[in-house]
């Protein structure tokens, strides 16, 4: 279990020098087995959370606990081996480094073509022709995030963070996008996600507001309260 | 040849041993030893010192092998190759230097190499430079190259030098014909007071010439590189010039393109980005299981791939 005690995070603002406070007094627990999909508009702090829980920014105040232990205080590289996986919402580019590398880094081995092909044909890719591509500027947005999500699967992990996992990828492989998170059921998943279909997966929904106010809730209640009210996020994404 | 000779012959020019095919080995400014066959000939010259290789015209998937070999310090070995491609020849030329200097004077090589390609002809060629040996003495390349390429040619040149050679000044000509083409990959590696210089002139002189030049490098440590690019677009051609550089420690890189479209037709580019690997590519592998340092390995080892 992941669980969020009081957390809040503040930059300064380089123009005006003034605090901006992004994440105000955020308590959230992610159960194990379960999905948890995270919405709300852009610039209320999701992918920030998302990059709390991974390590890459440490919280202004508050902790971050994994199964009982206080995990704040640790690196990118100690979660990873601990089992926290990310996909990035804006995959990034190597130079001269191939699927194929990243894909063994990803999983700390070689890999056969049989292997390539597991993780690979999951995002719906044919390994024979990306594995010797080079992950740069050769390949679309939609491969890139595919082969983001292959990464993850590959690594492997007990806690998966997905931010925007649909970004880029077409309508029409939703389904398959669905399955990969089907297949991911047994572990911690937090989505960061604003369609409509993915929040459908969800087992628990989390809204970030404009206000910052936070709540969660399971799917059905969540969905209810959302389109009874109707604020303005939720509005946004059911017409996007 | 010694373990040593065998060791620098392996990371040079991937030899276990002596190659099949045509070769010429020379070692401490010697000829160790040479294979000349009736496609590839290989001819010492008479008025100095290097050799003459000469490809039959026609001659398919064929290799030679050249490399160096100095293994002691206080030497300057120049040496004069000229290469003669016949007309629709294909042909990779593995060459190469290996300098184990343990000592404290310094070991250089300086290869001055011509390239005549025929027409239609194809040539891969692959030098790689490598520096060995904890000595204080320099381990020094100054290469030159000169290549002429002939209508429809096609020349491809692999230089490599990852580590342990101390100072190194390349200079690069080429003249490109009609629908001729050059293509060149240079990766570069310094560390601690290293220093490297590369320098390409080409002239796209010919209607339909291309070139692209890639060259990736890495300093760290105290190192130093220049990068300098002069092309000249005289006809209609297209050339492309890139230059990307990761610096690490307090390595420098200088890059210094100079592009000239002579003629209204020719259309010239250059690319340059110098700069420290890209934090979220760090971030990226960390959050793999990797440690900082062995991300930056990686980036590394990829970019220089």
């Amino acid at each position: 279990m992941l669980e969020l005690k009081n957390i809040s995070y503040a930059v300064k603002d380089e123009q005006t020098g003034k605090k901006q406070t992004i994440l105000k007094d955020v308590s959230l627990t992610f159960p194990d087995g379960a999905i948890s999909v995270i919405t709300g508009p852009n610039g209320s702090g999701k992918s920030t959370l998302i990059k709390i829980l991974m390590g890459f920014v440490r919280p202004t105040s508050g902790s971050v606990l994994f199964n009982g232990e206080d995990v704040t205080a640790l690196s990118v590289t100690e979660r990873a081996r601990k089992g926290f996986t990310i996909a990035f919402q804006q995959p990034v580019r190597f130079k001269g480094i191939t699927v194929k590398d990243l894909l063994e880094l990803a999983c700390g081995r070689q890999l056969n073509t049989e292997g390539m092909c597991e993780c690979l044909s999951s995002v719906g890719l044919c390994a024979r022709n990306y594995i010797d591509r080079a992950v740069d500027g050769t390949l679309s947005g939609g491969e890139l995030k595919r082969i983001e999500l292959a990464m993850a699967i590959a690594k492997g992990g007990e806690v998966f963070l997905l931010d925007e996992p649909e970004a880029g990828i077409d309508l029409w492989s939703f389904e398959d996008l669905v399955k990969v998170f089907q297949k991911l059921h047994d572990k911690t998943v937090i989505i960061v996600s604003h369609q409509q279909r993915i929040l459908e997966t969800a087992d628990q929904i989390v809204l970030f507001d404009h206000d910052k106010v936070i709540t969660a809730g399971r799917k059905e209640e969540m969905f209810a309260a959302l389109t009874s009210s109707a604020p303005l996020c939720w509005r946004s994404v059911k017409e996007g | 040849m010694d373990r040593t000779d065998e060791k620098l012959l392996e990371e040079i020019a991937d030899l276990h041993g002596i190659p099949e095919g045509s070769f010429n080995i020379r070692k401490n400014g010697k000829l160790l030893a040479r294979n000349s066959d009736t496609d590839i000939e290989i001819v010492s010259k008479t008025d100095k010192d290097g050799i003459d290789i000469i490809v039959k015209p026609g001659v398919k998937n064929k290799s030679v092998h050249i490399p160096v070999l100095l293994t002691v310090g206080d030497f300057r070995d120049t040496v004069y190759n000229d290469f003669f491609i016949g007309d629709g020849a294909e042909v990779t030329i593995i060459a190469g230097c290996g300098i184990h200097n343990a000592t404290c004077s310094d070991a250089e090589h300086d290869g001055v190499h011509t390239f005549y390609v025929g027409k239609n002809a194809k040539v891969r060629y692959v030098e790689k430079h490598v520096g060995t040996g904890d000595g204080t003495g320099k381990k020094k390349f100054d290469p030159v190259t000169k290549i002429y390429l002939k209508e429809n040619a096609c020349f491809t040149l692999e230089s490599t030098q990852l580590g342990g050679v101390t100072d190194t000044d390349r200079k690069t000509f080429a003249t490109v014909g009609k629908n001729a083409q050059l293509i060149v990959k240079e990766k570069i590696l310094t560390d601690r007071t290293d220093r490297a210089v590369t320098d390409f002139k080409v002239r796209l002189s010919g209607r339909g010439s291309r070139a692209d030049i890639v060259s990736r490098s890495v300093a760290r440590g105290d190192s130093l590189q220049h990068f300098r690019s002069d092309m000249i677009g005289k006809n209609e051609c297209f050339g492309h010039v890139e230059c990307d550089g990761i610096v690490l420690d307090r390595g420098r890189i200088v890059s210094t393109p100079k592009i000239d479209a002579v003629s209204p037709e020719a259309s010239l580019v250059h690319e340059a980005a110098v700069g420290k690997i890209a934090g979220e590519q760090l971030l990226k592998l960390m959050s793999l299981g990797l440690t900082e340092t062995e991300a930056e390995a990686a980036v590394i080892r990829g970019f220089l791939n």
